[in-house]
């Protein structure tokens, strides 16, 4: 990598604080202009993430260090770009499209500075993936927070004030603790950077390695809170059913984030050497204990959007027990899984909303109360102008069946393909053959019954909505709305028919993650830019 | 000079989470101040701590007079962060008492 291409990896930092900034200034009336802008940068990024994932992906991959400010790790700050990250990038900006061009439907117009917090999101989401420092980790983790907190509270009303409030006060705790598991580290190790801190573990004292670890047990506290483990979950399903329909799309990948640092954490400073494994057990009967808890809340939820909440624990659970174990071949089905999953639950939230549509109307008791009384759901937008649908109801219905195939885990979508491959893994019938252990099959069922679970409260809400719904009342779903679920759910179809290959990326990315040297070296060596500024003043 | 710094920080840590605890709103907020005064010199006692020595080498100066300038940079960043999350807080939660009447963080009990 090298070249212009070398800067890329500011770009999807970049792009979005520049539209933040330029959409804080427009005015709220001229949306179009604001929508315009919006989706420009969302264009953009996509397009860099899909650079960055292609340079990724080809034969030389992992050379992407990008120092800023021109001072050479650790003494900088330092950009990280290698096969996971770009991963998480493409799969943020392809989420985060599908979200804002749904929200441009009805949902933008709602509040203010809806496309502002969106980009800023964005930006933080990036930013956590491709630094390679503990501190710009907490910083970039905070500018997602904030804008997220205004994202969530986005349309107002009673229910999303109150969940808010629960998240900002679970996540404000959760900063705190990122703090004190960052100076917890600080203080032990002398470093923040994170391949510097990798290679200074080894030869830590004792008593020192041990603070180090409290400080690293106490930041992936920060993190399990975002990827919402049990028992630190509870706020997760109330939050996200409460968000409207684009926010909760997107939010999908903010619990993912929380899973890309634990890996990324685990993966480089525990993998081998005196810390090695630590904190696995936590995260292997952690993820079993989320497992059982999403599971049991998806068949005992009503509600779309609780079911939907319930949804993000599973997965959550089902990654968080892959971490645990710590083998390769289960790994890079779980990636594949991680994927596949964001995709459709982001896609699920954003169906919701459509399905539910049909039912407001059909709450058959109410509707007298609510004629009387005028219209319970103050808070609903009215409907945005723009080309509806036609064969909504066949539509709604497949991409139902597909969000409901692919979160159980059944064949033919990539649901069934990642779910397969990592539990091929697990039985030894995959790369490691050798026989599971006790807790390996108990891991084994989880995953199965889960399945089993969202498949039934699948079917269950289903036939409510399609089958019984006794008024045949037709939702008006705009084209803008549908192509956004569609186009999520045509990417896991994607992925489906494209599976070798998405394996193999999966494989790589996991083969050079378990080797940390390859990440330490290239950020030790990476050589500043000559010509400019070292450092010495000998530029000028 | 350790020892003083340490107790405070304890006591405004426990201070600041049993008030978290409390059902009220602006309990919860005035914990989360506490903690976060905690959690900051916390970060700063990191470093060492150190009286009359500046965070800049100088000149022939060893390291024993040289404070630790990057937990006061993390410091900084983290007073700022946390003062404009607290601020936002503050805002729904006035939002809340607003919508629901009462200043219960779930928006029940008896309203005032």
């Amino acid at each position: 990598m090298n070249g212009w291409s070398h800067h890329l990896i500011i770009a999807p930092i970049l792009i979005p604080l520049v539209a933040a900034a330029i959409l804080v200034v427009i005015d709220e009336r001229q949306r179009v202009t604001k929508a315009m802008v919006s989706l420009v940068s969302m264009l953009l990024l996509l397009t860099v993430a899909f650079i960055l994932f292609r340079i990724e992906s080809g034969p030389n991959g992992y050379e992407g260090v990008y120092l800023l400010g021109n001072w050479s790790a650790p003494f900088g700050i330092v950009l990280v770009l290698d096969g996971l990250s770009a991963l998480m990038l493409l799969l943020t900006a392809s989420v985060a499209i599908a979200a804002l061009v749904y929200s441009l439907a009805r949902w933008h117009a709602m509040g203010a500075h809806f496309h502002s917090m969106f980009q800023l999101l964005l930006m933080g989401v990036n930013g956590a993936f491709l630094t390679g420092d503990l501190f710009n980790l907490f910083v970039f983790f905070e500018v997602m927070l904030a804008a997220s907190y205004g994202l969530l509270l986005h349309g107002s009303g009673q229910l999303r004030v109150k969940a808010g409030m629960h998240y900002i006060a679970v996540n404000l705790a959760a900063a705190l603790l990122f703090l004190i598991g960052v100076s917890l580290i600080y203080g032990t190790a002398g470093t923040l950077n994170m391949a510097d801190l990798a290679a200074r573990i080894p030869d830590m004292e004792a008593d020192r390695r041990m603070l180090m670890e409290a400080g690293a047990g106490v930041l992936g506290i920060a993190f399990l809170i975002k990827a919402g483990m049990w028992p630190l979950c509870f706020w997760l399903p109330t939050a996200y059913s409460a968000a409207s329909a684009p926010v909760a799309g997107v939010f999908a990948i903010l619990s993912k984030l929380g899973i890309y640092v634990i890996l990324r954490l685990t993966m480089l400073l525990f993998d081998s050497g005196p810390s090695a494994g630590f904190g696995s057990t936590v995260l292997l009967y952690g993820g079993m204990a989320t497992l059982i808890f999403g599971t049991i809340g998806i068949l005992a939820s009503q509600a779309l959007g609780r079911l939907a909440g319930f949804s993000v624990l599973v997965s959550s659970g089902t990654l968080l027990m892959v971490l645990g174990i710590n083998d390769g071949a289960v790994s890079s089905g779980a990636l594949l899984y991680l994927v596949s999953s964001t995709l459709t639950i982001s896609a699920f939230f954003m169906l919701i909303e459509l399905v539910e549509r049909s039912q407001d109307a059909g709450a058959n008791v109410l509707a007298v109360t609510m004629e009387a009384y005028g219209d319970a759901d103050e808070d609903e937008p009215e409907e945005g102008d723009g080309v509806t649908m036609p064969g909504t109801m066949a539509i709604l219905g497949t991409c139902f069946a597909m969000c409901g195939i692919l979160l159980s885990g059944l064949p033919p979508l990539s649901g069934f393909i990642a779910k397969f491959a990592m539990l091929s893994a697990m039985m030894g019938t995959g790369a490691i053959g050798v026989p599971p252990t006790a807790p390996v099959w108990t891991l084994i069922i989880l995953v199965i019954l889960s399945g089993v679970a969202a498949l039934i409260s699948m079917t269950r809400v289903g036939i409510r909505t399609f089958w019984t719904s006794l008024e045949g009342v037709v939702p008006r779903v705009l084209v803008i709305e549908i192509v956004p679920v569609m186009f999520l759910l045509a990417l896991t179809l994607f992925l489906t028919v494209q599976a070798n290959s998405a394996m193999q990326y999966m494989d790589t990315t996991i083969r050079t993650l378990s080797n940390p040297s390859l990440y330490i070296d290239a950020v030790r060596n990476a050589t500043v830019v000559p010509g400019v500024d070292d450092g010495t003043g000998e530029g000028y | 000079m350790e020892i003083i710094l340490s107790i405070a920080i304890g006591v405004m840590t426990s201070c600041g989470v049993w008030l978290i605890l409390r059902p009220r709103t602006y309990q919860v907020i005035i914990g989360l101040s506490l903690l976060s005064y905690a959690v900051n010199l916390f970060i700063f006692s990191v470093g060492g701590v150190k009286t009359n020595v500046p965070p800049i080498l100088s000149e022939g100066g060893g390291h024993d007079v040289l404070a630790d300038p990057v937990p006061q940079a993390l410091v900084l960043t983290a007073i700022v962060i946390g003062f404009a999350t607290t601020a936002l807080f503050l805002v729904v939660l006035l939002a809340s008492r607003g919508m629901t009447g009462t200043d219960h963080v779930d928006g029940r009990g008896e309203k005032r």
